[in-house]
């Protein structure tokens, strides 16, 4: 049996799988237990768990982020949510400087196994300071674990990984998806942080993609096989711990890989991936490899505006029919 | 606003906390003359002459309780229960370090006494040490958190984001203002709204400002007895400003010249140790008794020291462990 859900519903599901099997999960935000969230992620779970399991918070990044810090030291597994990715900026000396590198300046005394939560990604018109993919941040910092679901049942299976998971996850979902469906099966879904998923298979390209990316690579790769592409669409998932297996193992298949990175260009995770697969798979290229990201700007608020500068499936198709010529 | 006064504690406590304070100091001692040697590196925040506090409260404490407290932590770490010999190593950069040398001596942590880190970003750890009062809530541990900060982090966010939500949350923590009366290098009245940084805070968060002689450890040692039962009982949290001094200068790079020569020497003449030591003559410690302390820590701290000094080097093996959880640091496949 599976059943079609929203991507916010997903988390609220996932939050509640995880909650019910382990009391020490805890979730804390602004706004996250009377109201359900601002983008409706989290309703229901303070009837079913109760307001000191499902708790709000005052307006204080760094107190809710020096909280679940504080408290996975001391038995919990705690859940904060940071409303927008954005917001991440007002606390992260918590994240990178204290939770990043605790284990290791302590020499493994001390464990956080906690998860931060926040609303990532633009496409929905909030501007420069409400639409940031900031996934770049968390993966440049040592000591943090990076997700970014594309679909339902990842948010789900990749939820109930990083709550699991002994270490700190940084799980980024995406706002331009919260309203996407998709099928989730029955029972119990837990997946495996780094693990990369083939979401389409073809000879001609590999197209790399995360999170509100993976959709639009899908809808291009379906546009390029009219034309006579047939691409292969890998959805990262997981930006740290990286699948750079599967990754090299497309990348030999088709010799031609794309990027498509929702982030502003300097420093994108691409920059990354392409790095590791020209000093490995140098000599399975065919071609250059090419990046496709937003430009190196902040992200405008009008809908013409911010259309234009997202990489969309025209570009997408665009440019990978350009550069196959 | 109110000045605790002491009742006083029994004579083996009183004992147990001169004892502390020497430790302190003499490990302190040791450490920058070690720096001078060119075997500390990087730098040092010593708090000589700040030893009441730290004493006061570690006495105070339950064993399982948790001290948060800040790069000028080598006290509160020490006291809590961290081995010496360890300790001084970490300072060294030694592989028998507390912290297997990753840490140094701003980063210093010993899980097993509850020293839950010495945190070197000003006013990180106070929501922290608000985080594990709240899992001690949750849990039923009857664990309090406590909080030492110096006076520089009352003006920085998360000092008032913690003190907030540890009232709103009601939670077991008491946080501890130690005023050396500079802010680094700045006098902290010349950079402060108000005259007490932390007390004169309090009623914004509907505490009592409290504030005591830092330089005094019965008071400090009541006044902590007073916090952490009422935290422990669910009363909540505390604030309490100790009004200290160091004898030095902020770090290693700072000989303090910044200072009047007399408030430095009405200080020195305030040191915590040798008050104590005539105060505990009069309140019936025998010569013997005292004399005893001293020899002991002396010798105590002779072999802390070359324990350091003997301990090896770390492997460079040891660089890409303990970043994540299976102990190593590996981020792809």
């Amino acid at each position: 049996m599976a059943e079609l859900i929203t991507y916010r519903e997903a988390v609220a599901r996932a939050l509640a799988q995880e909650m019910e099997r382990d009391d020490t999960v805890y979730l804390i935000g602004e706004d996250v237990a009377a109201a359900g969230g601002v983008f409706k992620t989290t309703p229901g779970l303070l009837e079913r768990f109760g307001e000191q399991r499902v708790r709000d918070t005052p307006i204080s990044e760094e107190a809710i982020i020096g909280a679940v810090m504080g408290a996975a030291m001391n038995g919990l597994r705690p859940v904060a949510e940071i409303m927008f990715s954005d917001f991440l900026a007002t606390c992260w000396d918590l994240v990178a400087n204290q939770i990043a590198k605790t284990r290791y300046m302590t020499d493994g005394q001390v464990a956080l196994p906690l998860v931060i939560r926040t609303a990532n990604g633009g496409g929905v018109r909030f501007g420069a300071q409400h639409s940031q993919s900031l996934e770049n941040w968390a993966m440049s910092v040592p000591g943090l674990k990076v997700v970014a679901p594309s679909t339902p049942r990842d948010v789900i299976a990749l939820m109930a990984a990083s709550v699991r998971d002994p270490d700190p996850v940084i799980f980024f979902e995406h706002k331009g998806l919260f309203a996407s469906r998709g099928e989730v099966p029955d029972g119990e879904l837990v997946g495996q942080l780094g693990e990369a998923s083939v979401v389409r298979s073809g000879p001609d390209a590999t197209i790399l993609a995360l999170a509100a990316m993976v959709p639009k690579a899908l809808q291009a790769a379906d546009e390029l096989a009219a034309r006579g592409i047939e691409a292969t669409v890998v959805d990262l998932r997981c930006l740290v711990p990286l699948d750079t297996r599967t990754i090299l193992s497309t990348v030999a298949d088709t010799g031609r890989v794309f990027t498509v990175e929702e982030n502003p260009r300097l420093c994108g995770w691409g920059a990354e991936v392409v790095s590791i697969i020209a000093e490995e798979a140098f000599y399975d290229l065919d071609s250059p490899i090419v990046r496709i990201t937003t430009d190196h700007i902040p992200l405008p608020a009008s809908d013409i505006l911010e259309d234009a500068t997202i990489p969309s499936v025209t570009r997408i198709v665009d440019t990978v029919t350009r550069s196959l010529d | 606003m109110n000045v605790a006064v002491a009742a006083g504690p029994d004579l083996d406590t009183r004992l147990r906390i001169y004892r502390m304070m020497l430790e302190a100091r003499r490990f302190e001692e040791r450490a920058h003359q070690l720096f001078l040697e060119g075997l500390v590196k990087g730098t040092t925040h010593l708090g000589i002459g700040q030893e009441a506090v730290a004493a006061g409260f570690a006495a105070a404490m339950r064993s399982d309780d948790l001290t948060f407290c800040t790069y000028r932590g080598h006290n509160h770490t020490l006291l809590r229960g961290a081995p010496a010999g360890r300790l001084m190593s970490e300072l060294l950069g030694r592989s028998e370090g507390v912290c297997g040398g990753k840490g140094g001596s701003m980063h210093l942590t010993w899980a097993p006494a509850g020293a839950m880190g010495s945190y070197a970003i000003v006013g990180a750890h106070l929501p922290i040490a608000a985080g594990a009062a709240w899992a001690a809530v949750e849990r039923g541990t009857e664990q309090v958190a406590v909080c030492f900060f110096g006076d520089g982090t009352t003006n920085i966010g998360a000092f008032h984001e913690a003190l907030n939500l540890a009232v709103v949350w009601d939670l077991p923590v008491v946080f501890v203002c130690e005023n050396n009366l500079y802010m680094e290098y700045t006098p902290i009245g010349s950079v402060t709204a108000v005259e007490r940084p932390a007390a004169d805070r309090a009623a914004a968060y509907g505490l009592e400002g409290v504030v005591v002689d830092g330089n005094d450890p019965d008071v400090v040692y009541e006044t902590a007895a007073d916090a952490l039962a009422r935290a422990r009982d669910g009363g909540g949290p505390s604030l309490i400003e100790a009004v200290t001094y160091r004898h030095g200068g902020h770090s290693r790079a700072d000989p303090g010249t910044y200072r009047p020569d007399e408030e430095v020497r009405q200080w020195l003449a305030r040191d915590p140790i040798p008050m104590y030591r005539t105060r505990l003559a009069g309140a019936g410690a025998s010569e013997d008794q005292l004399g005893g302390v001293e020899q002991s820590v002396e010798s105590w701290i002779e072999v802390a020291v070359e324990e350091a000094k003997a301990a090896p080097e770390p492997s460079v093996d040891s660089i890409a462990t303990e970043v994540w959880a299976d102990g190593g640091s590996r981020w792809r496949n």
